[in-house]
């Protein structure tokens, strides 16, 4: 679903290169739930937007769904990001002049989706993360934990292949996180394909795999022993 | 597509509400810089149409030098003919169609007793004359070539000097009397005023009031009425003291018009005219060579710069005030724009092409500048009202807010407001995603 081989992303000045991204391996199946982890200025949230197109990479190749989207150009990127990929941001990122149900049309207006079609979807995805009834609010009005689940029903709305998130419960208290992260538990039983972007072990722990990240580079879990104890810990601590 | 563009109106109207102050400020600068432009424009517009576009590249102005190089200006000719030259252009009859005419200002006597005589101002001209300007009538028509030939008493009048003198209804056929002599009515023209006056720009009535008599030439030159205008005898011209002195003389105050249906005809009229002025060379009244012009009616207020120099200012002026608008209200969009970079990179993560964002920024622009031609209306129509403080009376009450305008100050605001919004859209449009999404 997602191959990444010898991916680099350099940020050059006049006067310094600055690698984000160096050699970075990584292949994410079909149905696969995968947490991406590592400590701030890893790379984590380089890697995300690259593999959801919103970034361009400086060497290597991405293979998204089979294709190699190094050579796409911005149209055909936009199409990708709207047809393949759900976003869902650590800051909502809501568009706080729409309501609830206008956000989540954004991404299907984008695809030329025919007026009752668009919305039997909007309705099913808000139905989905429970939020049917709020359609006419606007953002303002929900809570955190309310906004999130919009977003997560913006993403899926649009029936993508891949789902992307970036701390999806950074900005929530526990007990919504818990909500959102059940939330996405389901979406993926169902069959969807999640990557995860956290710094957080006890999120880590619930997805299927971790892909460790330290100075722009997949390493092995073991090399971050703090870390690595700490999801060991929360997996132990799981109900699951 | 068409669902999209609706959909971006819709945003567009809806943003207006943002930032409300921005808005503002935008919707004023654009209403401001229209309504200024649009005011000059509808003064210049008045002044420099074409006042018989069906025809304008069709009629003629043929003027012969009667004077030679040395009292010329600039090597023109005078801008009228003397009697003597209308006449032989007249007799030798060699264009599809041609009169001559000068102002006539008669005093009209009514029947009633009780009521005081009034002047009627109009034109002395022959029956061709109805013919070539196209003159509408209510009644009647002109009069014939049969009574040019007969010097006939005949007489057209306006439709408001109908209405004054007969209450608007059919007065063919009556009498009438004009400085004590009898004329019969043969037409009523309708109203009709063309501006500029084209056909008399040598008296300078283009924005005068609308003529109300016309009367045979010949029957005016067997009465020995005299020009209600201007004549021009030249440094030094004499007038002559005898009504045959005068039309002897080489003094100028007949404008002369020709119609020349095509190249050709205009063509052969230029070589009669040619041949005219080496006739009059050979017979030892002109010392110097043919020196004619013939211009047709644009070529005829342009080289009379019948555009007064203040209207065309003022516009100018108006156009560097919109400019000025303008570059204000690419600062205000640019601040309103990137103000909304968080919601632009969004808009890109879920899929919008930096097309759509174009489409999308143009479309609320296209609503800003909608509002603000809206305003420029209002404005427009206020400033109308205000024209006599800059312009000439009979020039200012000529410039209309008719319909043409209403539509053109919102499609200039629109346009402008448009083209004003390229470089902040553009600015939009590169908006990177992902160092937006980062920094939240």
């Amino acid at each position: 679903m997602l191959k990444m081989t010898h991916l680099s992303k350099v940020y050059r000045t006049e006067v310094v290169e600055t690698y984000a991204l160096r050699d970075f391996n990584i292949n994410v199946n079909e149905g696969e739930f995968v947490a991406v982890t590592g400590p701030s200025g890893s790379g984590k949230t380089t890697f995300l937007t690259i593999a959801g197109l919103l970034e361009t990479f400086t060497g290597g190749q991405y293979h998204l769904d089979g294709v190699e989207v190094s050579n796409l150009n911005d149209n055909e990127r936009s199409r990708i990001r709207n047809e393949k990929i759900g976003f869902i941001f650590q800051a909502f990122n809501l568009i706080p002049d729409l309501n609830v149900f206008d956000n989540v049309e954004v991404p299907l207006r984008y695809r030329g989706m025919k007026a009752p079609e668009r919305k039997q979807r909007i309705m099913d995805a808000l139905e989905r993360v429970g939020l049917a009834s709020r359609a006419k609010h606007y953002p303002a009005e929900l809570s955190g934990g309310q906004q999130q689940r919009v977003a997560i029903a913006r993403a899926l709305a649009g029936s993508p292949r891949l789902l992307l998130a970036d701390e999806p419960t950074g900005n929530l208290d526990t007990q919504m996180a818990r909500g959102v992260m059940e939330l996405l538990e389901e979406i993926h039983r169902e069959g969807a394909t999640i990557v995860m972007v956290t710094h957080d072990p006890e999120l880590a722990a619930r997805a299927q795999r971790n892909v460790h990240i330290i100075d722009g580079q997949v390493v092995d879990l073991a090399e971050d022993p703090r870390f690595h104890h700490a999801v060991h810990a929360a997996r132990a601590n799981s109900p699951a | 597509m068409s669902g999209m563009f609706v959909h971006n109106l819709r945003l567009g109207a809806a943003s207006l509400r943002r930032n409300v102050l921005l808005t503002a400020l935008m919707i004023m600068s654009i209403g401001f810089g229209v309504a200024a432009s649009m005011v000059t424009f509808a003064v210049f517009r008045a002044v420099s149409g074409d006042p018989i576009p069906q025809k304008s590249s069709r009629l003629f102005v043929p003027l012969i030098d009667n004077r030679g190089p040395q009292y010329n200006r600039h090597g023109e000719p005078p801008s009228a003919l003397n009697y003597v030259d209308a006449m032989a252009l007249m007799r030798a009859h060699k264009a599809a169609r041609q009169t001559m005419l000068f102002p006539v200002g008669l005093s009209v006597m009514p029947d009633d007793p009780h009521r005081m005589p009034f002047k009627a101002v109009g034109y002395a001209t022959y029956s061709d004359f109805f013919a070539m300007f196209d003159v509408p009538f209510l009644y009647g028509n002109g009069w014939g070539g049969e009574q040019d030939d007969a010097r006939a008493p005949v007489i057209v009048i306006s439709r408001a000097l109908n209405q004054k003198l007969f209450g608007g209804s059919n007065s063919v056929g009556r009498q009438i009397t004009l400085d004590d002599r009898q004329y019969r009515i043969v037409g009523v023209t309708d109203t009709w005023d063309p501006k500029p006056r084209f056909f008399d720009i040598f008296n300078g009535n283009l924005y005068a009031d609308p003529s109300q008599i016309y009367i045979p030439f010949t029957y005016a030159m067997t009465q020995h009425i005299d020009t209600y205008g201007s004549n021009n005898c030249g440094s030094d011209g004499k007038r002559g003291d005898s009504w045959d002195s005068w039309l002897q003389g080489e003094c100028v105050w007949i404008s002369p018009w020709v119609e020349l249906d095509d190249a050709a005809q205009v063509q052969a009229y230029r070589q009669f005219l040619d041949g005219y002025a080496r006739e009059q060379r050979d017979a030892g009244r002109f010392n110097w060579a043919p020196n004619n012009r013939l211009r047709d009616v644009r070529e005829w207020l342009d080289f009379q710069h019948a555009v007064p120099p203040e209207s065309r200012i003022s516009l100018s002026l108006a156009l560097g005030f919109l400019v000025i608008c303008l570059v204000n209200t690419i600062g205000l969009l640019l601040a309103k724009f990137m103000r909304r970079a968080p919601e632009i990179g969004v808009r890109r993560a879920l899929g919008a092409s930096r097309a759509d964002i174009y489409r999308q920024f143009l479309a609320e622009a296209a609503m800003v500048g909608l509002a603000g031609g809206a305003l420029g209306l209002v404005l427009t129509a206020m400033g109308m009202l205000g024209l006599g403080l800059v312009f000439e009376p009979q020039i200012a009450r000529l410039a209309q807010l008719d319909a043409s305008l209403v539509l053109l100050t919102l499609l200039v605001a629109i346009v402008a407001t448009v083209l004003a919004a390229f470089y902040p859209t553009w600015r939009a449009a590169q908006v990177q995603p992902a160092w937006q999404l980062k920094s939240n």
